[in-house]
């Protein structure tokens, strides 16, 4: 074996030998999120180092059942999240085409507003968009308190922007000569070109609207009207509560998430990387 | 290009006027909203009245020197900590790279109640495996919620393990971007591997960098979530109270609109001072 290879080898080992601790630590929430979802309360709360499931998860989630309808707010929060992103897309993909396009009076102001107020904290908006939501609108408890603010998000406008302005102007072109509308072109040409954009901007989206926390517990405070995170935080700090149950919904919250991330890995890095793009 | 006026304005109208009441507007009102005394309905015109409050409330310099402290050390740590992963889940020589990727990035779809709560009985002070695995190699039990100092290096940790890798993530992609023949003349011209870190992949890493510098700092400065559920409401005794918590406090709790306003306010000043330097950061040199 010559040096150079030799030299290589010891790094790659190296390499190995720090990044899988680390690996193993940054694991080891998850791990331990799944072990105690599967064991009693008593096991919980012994002196005992437990790093192996058992065989409890049904009756902890029967327990999380009791303390609050977890059923329930999983239902909200899926119906929230859906409609949320079909719309969010939808509109954001719109005003990024309408943005990437077309030549209009005003397009410096718009583009200007988003990109000036973009890394404005989300904090300074909360008061005016619950004064607004709950005492003018008189719509808190509701399902379109949940869905329509957060719609405002510019994120997908930029992204969207970015993408529709890449593809090739002359593909657009040719069919308008045809005489085909413009709101067909978007639809029926644009929207397929951009399919993996669509996809990555959907995953983010998704994933924001069903870990949102402070908006829905703000707007959304009432037993029937909660969110599944929001449920389950009502939970936590309570002193007669089953852990158990409050750890079976995280994984419930949590592992359908990582089987999203795992399947469409490629989209989701896409799409919280273009984060950095503007 | 022609202009199109009305096309362009009928795909933009529905995300405007959504965009326009509830993000720009709001961003009005609240600004408005901070000069008005709100306590009394209805309300009224009184410019000191919450700012004047804010410069001499205890509370509030004490959410903001906790903010400030936790900016401070949790970030440059855990964006340390995103430049190592990606630079090394990035190498040529890693093995399983997928299974090394999703221990990084997983955490991204963690939501943050979910973690929260087991973060809070993994710290556990008698049945927690954290003080578990202390006492076992002979270390004595952290008392993670009574004390201050143990309670913000917990927020500080749940918020790294919560980012580090969606930082990572940004930070990969920007390091593939990087052409590999840069690397190669450097190595022909046997640069070592550390010096090729410090010389190319930093210098060219550094807009990527202050980018996520930026996202984290303005994330971390609106901190909620961990205060309020794992150190319970910014516990012990306010040690852990941030920005966040005093806003949500006195906005949704005390129904203070007028000063929880003032707060939210000195946040965007924040964040606008943070995006003015991260422009001249990344100012392109003449």
């Amino acid at each position: 074996m010559s040096s150079r290879s030799q030299a290589r080898l010891g790094r790659s080992i190296a390499l190995h030998l720090f990044l899988t601790p680390l690996a193993l630590i940054w694991l080891f929430p998850l791990w331990m999120m799944v072990v105690f979802s599967t064991m009693p309360d008593n096991g919980i709360f012994s002196p005992g180092i437990e790093l192996l499931p058992h065989d409890n998860f049904v009756e902890n989630f029967n327990n999380l059942q009791r303390d609050t309808n977890f059923v329930g707010a999983i239902g909200i929060s899926v119906s929230v999240a859906v409609t949320y992103t079909f719309l969010s897309v939808l509109l954001t993909s719109m005003a990024g085409w309408a943005l990437a396009r077309y030549q209009f009076v005003g397009k410096g102001v718009v583009v200007a507003i988003i990109l000036g107020t973009i890394t404005l904290p989300y904090a300074v908006v909360l008061i005016p968009q619950f004064i607004m939501v709950a005492r003018d609108f008189q719509l808190a408890n509701t399902w379109v308190a949940l869905i329509v603010p957060p719609l405002f998000n510019s994120l997908g406008v930029l992204f969207m922007r970015q993408s529709f302005s890449m593809m090739p102007g002359d593909l657009f072109d040719a069919a308008r000569v045809e005489g085909v509308k413009e709101w067909r072109i978007f639809l029926f040409v644009a929207l397929p070109l951009a399919r993996p954009m669509l996809a990555a901007l959907a995953i983010i989206l998704f994933l924001a609207s069903w870990n949102n926390y402070l908006w829905p517990l703000l707007i959304n405070s009432q037993p029937g009207a909660m969110t599944a995170p929001v449920a389950l935080g009502t939970l936590i700090g309570l002193t007669k509560v089953s852990w158990g149950g409050i750890m079976a919904g995280a994984v419930m919250l949590t592992v359908p998430m990582l089987v999203v991330f795992v399947l469409l890995q490629r989209h989701f890095i896409a799409g919280i990387a273009a984060g950095a793009i503007k | 290009m022609r202009y199109q006026n009305a096309t362009a304005y009928r795909f933009l109208a529905p995300y405007l006027l959504i965009f326009s009441v509830f993000w720009v507007w709001p961003i009005i009102s609240s600004f408005l909203i901070s000069f008005q005394a709100t306590r009394t309905v209805p309300w009224r015109w009184a410019p000191t009245f919450n700012w004047g409050r804010l410069i001499g409330d205890p509370a509030f310099f004490n959410a903001l020197k906790n903010t400030l402290l936790i900016l401070v050390i949790q970030v440059p740590v855990m964006i340390s900590l995103a430049i190592v992963m990606a630079v090394l889940l990035n190498s040529p020589l890693l093995k399983a790279r997928g299974l090394y990727r999703f221990a990084f990035f997983a955490p991204v779809v963690v939501g943050e109640v979910a973690y929260s709560a087991v973060f809070r009985l993994m710290f556990n002070l008698n049945f927690g495996i954290i003080n578990k695995l202390l006492n076992s190699v002979g270390l004595p039990s952290i008392d993670w919620f009574s004390n201050v100092t143990p309670a913000m290096a917990l927020i500080m940790i749940a918020v790294t393990w919560r980012w580090a890798g969606y930082n990572a993530i940004i930070l990969l992609a920007g390091l593939q971007s990087i052409p590999d023949d840069v690397y190669e003349a450097a190595t022909l011209d046997r640069v070592s591997k550390v010096k090729q870190f410090f010389y190319i992949t930093l210098p060219l890493l550094k807009p990527i960098i202050v980018f996520c510098a930026v996202l984290s700092i303005i994330g971390t400065m609106q901190l909620f979530t961990e205060p309020f559920l794992i150190t319970e409401r910014g516990g012990p005794g306010g040690g852990t109270e941030t920005l966040g918590l005093l806003l949500y406090r006195q906005g949704f709790r005390s129904l203070n609109f007028g000063y929880a306003s003032a707060v939210a306010y000195t946040m965007a000043g924040l964040a606008i001072a943070i995006t003015l330097v991260q422009l001249w950061l990344t100012k392109e040199p003449k």
